[in-house]
């Protein structure tokens, strides 16, 4: 089973809740996973403190032009539908941070002048952590496209294990990308105006997409009730609420788990999980 | 004229707070809320939206069932996986090609390799975005729509109209408020700007996320401050945070203490600044001092 941690507000307690939640069930002796799928901004790795014994390269294919063949003829630009190259002068250009490597331009060179080499975007590393498999995909710095590592990362997951996936943040495809096939999805809210906002969001997303979710309300007594009355008018089931707890906080801070905060908390997110597979199973 | 882009690494560290802020305390300028697929700004600037505008980010493929012989080329082709293939019913068995919208790239390869010609590829709206009068200048914000791509294509049109509006109007500032993250929207957020400034908090994540922003703003070669938000919630990673940015020769321009009152202005709908003139809001005003030292010296 694949459960993901989303939300459509960054730093609500998204990693949070996916580590705690992964060590929680890892404890009540399963076999869990736990992939970190926010690859531009990792932050699993800070918590579960694993051992990483892989390392990889994640690669995508761009195009480069075999010059003494190319004449110029521009078809492979009036192909592209992302900019990516261009004849400028008397050569073809590749702009490689452009290219979504669709292989289109390749296709349609009629003089066979491209072919496509690996460029690396990225890294994807596996260890073990608290009792979890941790699998963490982290994007380059000035590398602007990252789904291709997410859906390598995917890729890994033993089907048997219990899977976590720690989603990034916002809507758009990097989101869809990581939680996209998962059997349920936990959005985790603040009860704050911009919580709830982009709360509505995420909440559209599920709908687009069209996967079984549910809400957890995090630092529940920051803010007013509306979060609560949205939920109920919606009817989407708040499957938790986790009070603002300075001990939290701090743990957090320094990169401590929750779990150690307080045993309370083991058996909450053990109880979450259940009422999950209970509805995924269902 | 001055672009500032706020931007943070990890969300929540408090990024459209004090955008919201610095808008209270600058005069002359354009708001733009590049967050487009979590835009919040607005909900503190008391907006009135002026205009609004469809956003084409791209285009998109779908398959003419009744044109489609079943042949699975342009699944072949695919290389995003976005061509599926099912039998339809139960009793009377009937392959039938469809392309998942939210998979699909845009491309265009299974539209050329498609012998039938029964790939229409349209462009498609994907999203909206607007102008909006607030007691601080104009705004201009967009809403992604769900599950879409091109957010960095968007984010560009945003900033176009911005500068527009800022020649219009004769404004010399340009106050972005930036989406989470390092990747596409954030690097259309931050190309070409006058001044990036970071906002951080002590944790262990947000400084982890922090130096993977630095070194992105250092890649792209633009002026950056860095901001420290409720630094005193733990010192010692506040301290880690000063060396840190002393290692890197990039100054720190703010320390904002940790103050409940932040939150109580978000559900007020305002700024900090209009809602008390206690810690939080000092700390601010005294950074927008720094910030147009830097502004002078840079600039």
């Amino acid at each position: 089973m694949e459960i993901s941690i989303a939300s459509g507000k960054g730093g609500t307690g998204k990693t949070t809740i996916a580590t705690n939640l992964a060590v929680a069930i890892a404890k009540m002796g399963k076999k869990v996973s736990y992939l970190d799928c926010d690859v531009e901004e990792p932050n699993g790795s800070i918590f579960l403190k694993p051992k990483i014994t892989e390392k990889f390269d994640v690669t995508v294919l761009i195009p480069r032009v075999i010059h003494d063949k190319c004449n110029l003829c521009g078809e492979c630009s009036a192909a592209c539908e992302y900019n990516a190259i261009a004849v400028l002068g008397k050569t073809v250009e590749v702009f490689d941070s452009l290219c979504h490597s669709c292989g289109g331009c390749l296709d349609v060179c009629p003089e066979d002048a491209i072919e496509e080499i690996p460029r690396t975007i990225g890294t994807i590393s596996h260890g073990d952590g608290m009792g979890v498999k941790f699998y963490e995909g982290r994007l380059n710095v000035g590398e602007a496209i990252s789904p291709p590592i997410t859906k390598e990362l995917r890729k890994l997951v033993n089907k048997s294990n219990v899977t976590i996936i720690d989603a990034p943040p916002g809507t758009s495809c990097p989101v869809i990308e990581a939680i996209n096939g998962t059997n349920f999805v936990i959005l985790v809210t603040e009860p704050t105006p911009f919580g709830l906002n982009d709360l509505k969001l995420a909440v559209g997303m599920m709908r687009e997409i069209d996967l079984p979710f549910g809400v957890v309300i995090n630092r529940s007594d920051i803010g007013d009730n509306r979060t609560d009355e949205y939920c109920h008018d919606e009817k989407i089931d708040i499957l938790m609420k986790i009070p603002f707890d300075r001990k939290i906080a701090e743990a957090y801070s320094q990169g401590d788990m929750m779990l150690d905060v307080d045993s309370k908390y083991e058996k909450s997110l053990y109880e979450l999980y259940q009422n999950i597979a209970n509805r995924a199973l269902s | 004229m001055m672009e500032l882009v706020v931007i943070s690494g990890k969300g929540g560290t408090g990024k459209t707070s004090m955008v919201g802020s610095l808008a209270s305390l600058s005069r002359d300028k354009v708001l733009v809320d590049c967050d487009v697929d979590a835009a919040d700004l607005h909900l503190i600037l008391q907006n009135k939206v002026q205009k609004t505008t469809e956003f084409i980010g791209g285009k998109q493929a779908s398959i003419d069932e009744d044109k489609c012989t079943n042949c699975g080329i342009c699944q072949d082709y695919c290389r995003f996986d976005a061509i599926k293939n099912e039998s339809q019913s139960d009793n009377e068995y009937k392959e039938r090609y469809w392309i998942d919208k939210h998979a699909c790239d845009g491309c265009g390869v299974c539209v050329r390799h498609c012998p039938e010609d029964a790939i229409d590829f349209k462009e498609v709206v994907s999203g909206e975005w607007y102008i909006s009068d607030t007691p601080y200048g104009p705004l201009a914000h967009a809403r992604l729509g769900i599950a879409q791509a091109n957010s960095g294509k968007l984010v560009s049109e945003l900033r176009q109209q911005a500068k527009q509006l800022a020649d219009q109007r004769g404004l010399d500032l340009i106050l972005i408020d930036g989406p989470p993250g390092i990747g596409c929207p954030v690097i259309a957020s931050i190309t070409g700007v006058g001044y990036v400034l970071i906002v951080t908090e002590p944790s262990m994540s947000a400084l982890h996320d922090m130096e993977r922003l630095l070194k992105l703003t250092v890649h792209f070669r633009i002026p950056t401050g860095i901001c420290i938000n409720k630094y005193d919630i733990n010192l010692a990673l506040t301290a880690r945070i000063e060396d840190f940015a002393k290692e890197q020769n990039v100054k720190i321009l703010g320390r904002i203490p940790f103050d409940p009152t932040v939150t109580k202005a978000q559900m007020a709908g305002t700024s900090i600044i209009e809602h008390n003139d206690n810690g939080a809001s000092n700390s601010i005003k005294k950074l927008w001092s720094n910030l147009n030292a830097e502004f002078k010296e840079k600039g």
